[in-house]
């Protein structure tokens, strides 16, 4: 298996470079192609909680691009209710098989760092973003407060 | 690499004679089309005209145009290709743009290395590759393997290199899953493309291969403004027209269609009424509520999409138009770029209006169902007319008997024809119909449509009754005044309703 031998790398490398963005990776010994982890945001709003994602791969990964949602509700303009994200990288269009899972993930932490209003999932938040940053700024981090995850204490 | 001429035929068969099917994987070896060019007089320019390609005429007609552009850039023939797809086959201006603009730009935007500042760059890699390559080993950015063979590791001229075995998944993914045929290289942020030389060295599993050439064949087709596929289920041919228009092409296959929308010829109702038309009468059924519910049109070429994401950018995947559009407000996307945009705000006014679309809608639905009747009643009786053809070559042989001769009988021929000729127009005035504005004009057009639905009934009960019953020679004479009267009244309404076209009278209804 080609994905089995590709991620295992994958694993290893991410877990031994120690990326403080995304921690508490668990991994089912049993099915490689599901990986869970902790989003940890370093700014503002985001940054005074966790957030649980899980990434699926497909069993043609890396010629597929892998899955990924959100575990945990998070307020925001680029994620829906149902945790679904809309990351360009991993985009069936734009999949490239060489991208590593560890870039898709500071895409992705990039991309929950630094909203992009004008590719909106949830339209009311984007406004809301655009037109009043002060009150986004606010609401979502009472959302973090109450929705998201303990941040790992090391 | 030896193999590549043999391995590159667009057919299976390994008939080294035959390289009309090549796909010129070698620019050196000499060419033989079986295609020839028609002759386009410009002075015969407003005569449309058209001709059947066959699966290897398409390739060959392919290949021609091909090797012209070849034969003026001495480039190789895979970058041509690919500069022609580019320009959707557009050779004049690909030739215009070739020499009027930055090259540099153009082979960047067609997703090529530049051929003619490849050379030096070429040297540098080699020598900086056989340097690493004699002492040490490569690593695979795919697999993430380390390889001490070197040789297995291949690259386009962007020089990114992966194992030949994961370049081989990878197109195979491309072509087989995906149906692509403008595949990049696999690296991150290069979009530099494949070639079919490149794909034919890679791959050598022929299933794969001869869906390659079928996926560059059909994006050939569907790029070209001048050919249409024959839509007829399992016909492999297309149709080369002089100009696009919707007029009546007949395949090879036997298949009449229009040039236009290759929807079955649709006189006197033009190409776009006719799709609201079928859209509108495949909504009532179950499978059309979940297209109407799941999809939208693309905005400027209006072809049926699913929104398969989350994110509301929708950009078209039809190859020839790419338009980029929200999927909301189905508006172009620019403006809901940096700026905020409105297609989040409620209009009252709109609230208003569609309460009273709503108040029409039942009287409008009625109108619709009076057309849609009509429209069906034609397509039923045409199946059963369908058994009237076999029914009357019995006749015809039975008449034979009865000392009349072969050509004597041919009048029944003629008159099945007429018949379902009138059959297929006056289903179709029921659809021109139904978008008609009421005016002078409507009623003459009314007038006429009564007339040929009279005399085809009239000419339909000839033929399925009385065939049987009266004197045969008493019966011809009716039957031949009648289809001729048919034939004549169709040309009437549909040079009066070409006419109005021309003329401009005919206001049509905008009907959702």
């Amino acid at each position: 298996m080609a994905a089995t031998r590709r991620l295992t790398k994958e694993l290893n490398d991410i877990r031994k470079s120690g990326i403080r963005v995304f921690r508490d990776i668990r991994v089912d010994e049993s099915n490689i192609l599901n990986w869970q982890g902790l989003i940890v945001p370093e700014s503002a709003p985001y940054n005074k909680g966790a957030f649980r994602i899980e990434i699926v791969f497909p069993a043609e990964y890396p010629f597929k691009p892998p899955k990924i949602t959100f575990k945990t509700k998070i307020y925001h303009p680029n994620i829906d209710e149902k945790g679904q994200v809309c990351l360009p990288i991993i985009g069936a269009e734009n999949w490239k098989p060489a991208t590593k899972t560890d870039q898709v993930i500071q895409a992705l932490v990039a991309l929950v760092q630094d909203p992009e209003p004008e590719h909106p999932l949830r339209a009311d938040l984007a406004e809301e973003y655009t037109k009043d940053r002060k009150k986004f700024m606010k609401n979502a981090e009472e959302h973090t407060k109450k929705h998201a995850e303990k941040r790992p204490s090391d | 690499m030896d193999s590549d001429e043999e391995d590159f035929s667009y057919e299976e068969e390994d008939d080294e004679g035959d390289d009309s099917c090549d796909f010129g994987v070698d620019a050196d070896e000499g060419f033989d089309s079986t295609y020839d060019m028609p002759n386009t007089a410009s002075g015969a320019d407003d005569i449309f005209t058209y001709e059947v390609l066959t699966p290897d005429t398409i390739v060959s007609y392919m290949n021609t145009i091909i090797d012209e552009v070849d034969a003026v850039f001495q480039l190789t023939r895979p970058v041509a290709r690919i500069l022609l797809g580019h320009f959707k086959w557009d050779k004049e201006k690909l030739l215009e743009r070739y020499y009027c603009g930055d090259q540099e730009k153009l082979f960047k935007d067609a997703h090529l290395v530049n051929p003619l500042a490849q050379s030096t760059l070429n040297k540098v890699q080699r020598l900086s590759r056989s340097n690493s390559g004699s002492t040490s080993s490569a690593f695979c950015d795919i697999c993430l393997q380390v390889s001490t063979n070197i040789q297995t590791f291949q690259g386009l001229e962007c020089h990114h290199e992966f194992c030949t075995r994961c370049w081989k998944e990878y197109l195979t993914s491309k072509i087989m899953d995906e149906q692509k045929e403008n595949i990049a290289c696999p690296a991150v942020k290069c979009d530099i493309l494949v070639n079919e030389t490149f794909v034919g060295r890679i791959l050598n599993d022929q299933i794969v291969k001869r869906k390659y050439h079928h996926l560059i064949a059909n994006s050939f087709v569907v790029n070209n403004r001048l050919i249409k596929w024959c839509p007829a289920p399992d016909c492999m041919n297309a149709v080369k027209a002089s100009y696009s228009d919707a007029n009546a092409v007949t395949c090879l296959c036997r298949h009449e269609f229009c040039f236009g929308c290759t929807e079955p010829v649709h006189e006197p109702v033009n190409c776009s009424l006719l799709k609201q038309w079928i859209k509108k009468c495949n909504d009532d059924s179950e499978t059309a509520n979940w297209i109407s519910a799941n999809t939208k049109e693309c905005p400027k070429c209006q072809v049926t999409i699913e929104k398969n994401g989350g994110c509301n950018h929708m950009v078209c995947r039809n190859n020839s138009c790419k338009a980029d559009f929200c999927w909301v407000c189905l508006g172009p996307w620019e403006p809901h770029g940096s700026n905020w945009y409105s297609c989040n705000r409620f209009d009252e006014k709109d609230s208003q209006n569609a309460r009273e679309a709503q108040n029409k809608s039942r009287s409008s639905l009625e109108r619709y169902l009076f057309y849609c009747n009509r429209y069906m009643n034609h397509i039923q009786s045409a199946k059963l007319e369908c058994e009237l053809e076999a029914k009357v070559v019995t006749k015809m042989n039975e008449m034979q008997k009865h000392n009349m001769s072969w050509i004597e009988v041919q009048f029944l021929t003629k008159a099945v024809k007429v018949l379902s000729m009138c059959r297929n127009t006056l289903k179709y005035t029921y659809v021109f119909a139904f978008y008609l504005q009421k005016n002078n004009q409507t009623v003459i057009f009314e007038d006429n449509q009564k007339d040929v639905e009279m005399a085809t009934e009239t000419l339909s009960e000839y033929l399925e009754r009385d065939i049987s019953s009266e004197n045969l020679g008493c019966i011809k004479q009716k039957v031949q005044d009648k289809y001729r009267y048919c034939e004549m009244r169709r040309k009437v309404l549909l040079d009066h309703v070409n006419e109005g076209y021309e003329r401009d009278f005919w206001e049509f209804q905008d009907i959702p």
